[in-house]
């Protein structure tokens, strides 16, 4: 019995991988003092890696319908809580969460507390539930446990329109990390990201996914967290940042006192020819903006983000595939624990890059400095090249101020490794853990898309009588159709048109929290009530996007609106998400009460015990 | 009552004190950010470290005590599964 044995060897199993790999980074750092070159270490750490992910995909190849689809529901809890961290933690939350802590400070932090306090919502109100129901998608609970093809058509419509806005992100997160390690375009960079997520997914559905996750969220969280400790430790943090950077934090409120936090106007910022998308420090690292505005946007923020978080598809799947009820309630504590291992670790980078940008008496210290001198520093000329840093000296002193000095978010987790003078080892290892956090996300994805597509669309309203082989195959040209699609639109950079990963948090929520949760804790809900919930949730959150965000209530609704309250295009969920719950509930209670026969069903769901409500096969 | 609905009402209310600690760490106490700011805890303004480690960190906690409740409850009233279910 090879599964049962495997199931039994994985801590082994990944055991020994984890340690082939940390072997791999010391015959790196030999390689580097040998004189291999900066550039051939990154392409060996994204090579070796990559094929990693590919062979482990290719034995976890399967020809059996619950293995493609919930990997057949064998994956012990505290494995796919490491699988559901790497699904979870995007390209994005890798390269640019520091970042976005390093110039937002307290008010970017509501990020922090919304992806991971909706975790909570997920353990409390859904996990468990859909498990005992034994579906193979999202949709499936919904169009089973509300009956009928059009409700679960609607439910696929919005899974598609959140996880798709998600996928393109995370293909062109893979596509600007394949690009920089391997030194190719950006495009090509793109299709090679497609190619190393297809091979990882298409031959074993949910399974492949799953054990390539697991392998993933090792080397991304021990290439997030290797350079944290080591900067910590170089720049005078002490060995454990988590617990030691009080002074730290104090001494930056003091930096910014002595610089002054200066705001430049838009006009010097464009004379100046700051290239876009690079930001300047003007706002304070842990002081908590004023007012009762600040505070509900902080608040609406975490609220949209934990609300989403417990309705993203892709999120929630990977809980079918835990062997029990209980084991799923434990394995999304589990996915939080580890997920927190990044998470907690983000702020502290930030303030440790932030610490040795703006300290004088530290050597790696800019701010202050005469300009001439801080150009010719080496990390300065190379980000420089690639525009991803920039200095204009707006007062013409010739020192840099602290409003003078322009980077990206990115740079703070590319970059940091080496100005706090790590060895180039370290930034091929961030490279490999970057690519990793994209990958898996995106596989996560593509799978959510294309099996609701394959499995809620062609299986169970187009042809119910499709054979295995037949399911199957669809499902896996599904998968190539909906990545090529991806990487189509990514490879155009297209990407900025859709927007914010933040979308795909609210589109979800607008359609999708409400039926999800009220088909278990409100047995009342009917068909009607979803359907017109779902329908009214996405279609009111989506016009409200489109009358808040410019780009397109210029062309649409002729010319810039306010928000309302404060709910910016971040946030439109907070529309969707209540018109969805109103409605449901008023078409519920007009329409006739569900059957005897769902309101068992629904009994059943809520206890532990017993058989799925959903064959093990169906 | 039925044993099912005994267990569902236990389960509900485990569910209610869940979510009002989950808001009390993810809402509440950011309501009083600038008022928390003003102590500190490990060095650190205690709002900071609260969105910075402490609420995610209650979180985890949150999630693994919920989740043994739960387990308790079910024993209780026979709905446990067997660990090789």
């Amino acid at each position: 019995m090879f599964k049962g044995d495997f199931i039994q060897n994985l801590p082994k199993i990944y055991g020994t991988y984890t340690g082939g790999f940390i072997v791999f980074i010391i015959l790196m750092a030999l390689a580097e003092q040998a004189g291999v070159s900066a550039k051939n270490i990154g392409v060996m750490f994204v090579a070796f890696t990559v094929l990693i992910y590919a062979l482990i995909g290719y034995l976890s190849r399967t020809v059996q319908v619950d293995a493609y689809y919930v990997a057949g529901r064998q994956v012990p809890t505290v494995f796919n809580g490491m699988a559901t961290a790497a699904d979870w933690m995007s390209g994005a939350s890798f390269v640019a969460l520091a970042g976005g802590v390093y110039f937002g400070g307290y008010t970017y932090m509501a990020f922090l507390v919304g992806w991971t306090g909706g975790y909570v919502l997920v353990a409390t109100l859904m996990a468990p539930y859909l498990r005992k129901f034994g579906c193979y998608t999202v949709p499936d609970f919904i169009g089973t446990r509300y009956g009928g093809n059009l409700v679960r058509a609607c439910s696929v419509f919005v899974l598609f329109i959140a996880s798709f806005t998600y996928v393109t992100a995370q293909i062109n997160a893979t596509g600007t990390i394949a690009s920089r390690a391997l030194g190719i375009p950006f495009e090509a960079g793109v299709w090679v990201g497609l190619i190393s997520i297809l091979i990882c997914s298409m031959l074993g559905g949910m399974r492949a996914v799953t054990w390539t996750q697991v392998a993933q969220y090792i080397v991304l969280i021990i290439a997030y967290l290797i350079p944290v400790f080591w900067i910590s430790s170089n720049v005078g943090g002490g060995i454990f940042p988590h617990l030691m950077l009080g002074d730290e934090v104090a001494r930056l409120g003091e930096l910014e006192q002595q610089f002054g936090l200066v705001k430049n106007s838009a006009a010097d910022m464009k004379a100046a020819g700051v290239p876009g998308g690079l930001k300047y420090i003007s706002g304070t690292h842990s002081g908590v903006p004023e007012g009762g505005m600040a505070v509900w946007k902080y608040l609406s923020l975490a609220i949209c983000m934990m609300v989403g978080t417990a309705s993203l598809p892709h999120i929630l799947m990977r809980y079918f595939t835990t062997p029990t009820v209980r084991a799923a309630r434990k394995s999304v504590a589990w996915s939080l624990f580890f997920i927190f291992l990044l998470y907690s670790s983000a702020p502290m980078l930030a303030t440790l890059s932030k610490l040795a940008l703006m300290d004088p008496n530290l050597p790696t210290g800019i701010i202050g400095k005469s300009i001439s001198e801080v150009q010719s520093i080496e990390w300065v000329q190379r980000w420089s090249e690639v525009k991803q840093v920039f200095i204009a000296d707006f007062n013409g002193d010739g020192i840099l101020q602290l409003n003078e000095w322009f980077m990206r978010g990115d740079v703070v987790v590319l970059a940091t490794p080496e100005v706090a003078g790590l060895p180039f080892v370290i930034s091929g290892l961030v490279f490999a853990g970057g690519m990793a956090a994209a990958m898996s996300t995106a596989d996560g994805l593509v799978l959510a898309i294309s099996n609701a597509l394959s499995h809620d669309i062609y299986y169970k309203i187009i042809n119910p009588k499709a054979e295995t082989a037949k399911r199957l195959l669809v499902a896996r040209t599904l998968l190539v159709i909906i990545g090529a699609a991806g990487a189509y639109i990514a490879s155009f950079r297209l990407t900025s048109i859709l927007g914010s990963v933040a979308w795909a948090f609210d589109f979800a929520m607008s359609g999708l929290f409400f039926p999800l949760v009220l088909g278990v804790w409100w047995k009342r809900a009917t068909r009607e009530g979803a359907i017109a919930g779902i329908l009214a949730g996405i279609i009111s959150g989506t016009v409200y996007l489109t009358w808040v965000f410019p780009k397109f209530s210029v062309p649409i609704w002729g010319g810039v609106n306010t928000p309302f309250l404060g709910i910016d295009h971040l946030r439109f969920g907070l529309i969707g998400a209540p018109i969805c719950l109103v409605v449901m509930v008023v078409v519920s209670l007009m329409t006739k009460e569900p059957s005897p026969a769902t309101q068992k069903l629904v009994d059943d769901t809520r206890i532990p015990t017993g058989k799925a409500i959903l064959g093990k096969q169906h | 009552m039925s044993n099912k609905d005994a267990y569902w009402n236990k389960t509900k209310n485990h569910m209610i004190v869940t979510l009002v600690l989950w808001a009390f760490f993810s809402l509440v106490i950011f309501m009083f950010g600038s008022e928390l700011n003003t102590m500190s805890f490990l060095g650190y303004p205690l709002a900071y470290y609260m969105t910075a480690q402490g609420s995610l960190l209650a979180f985890v906690i949150i999630l693994f005590w919920t989740a043994n409740k739960q387990e308790k409850i079910d024993e209780e009233h026979g709905f446990s599964e067997r660990e090789d279910d």
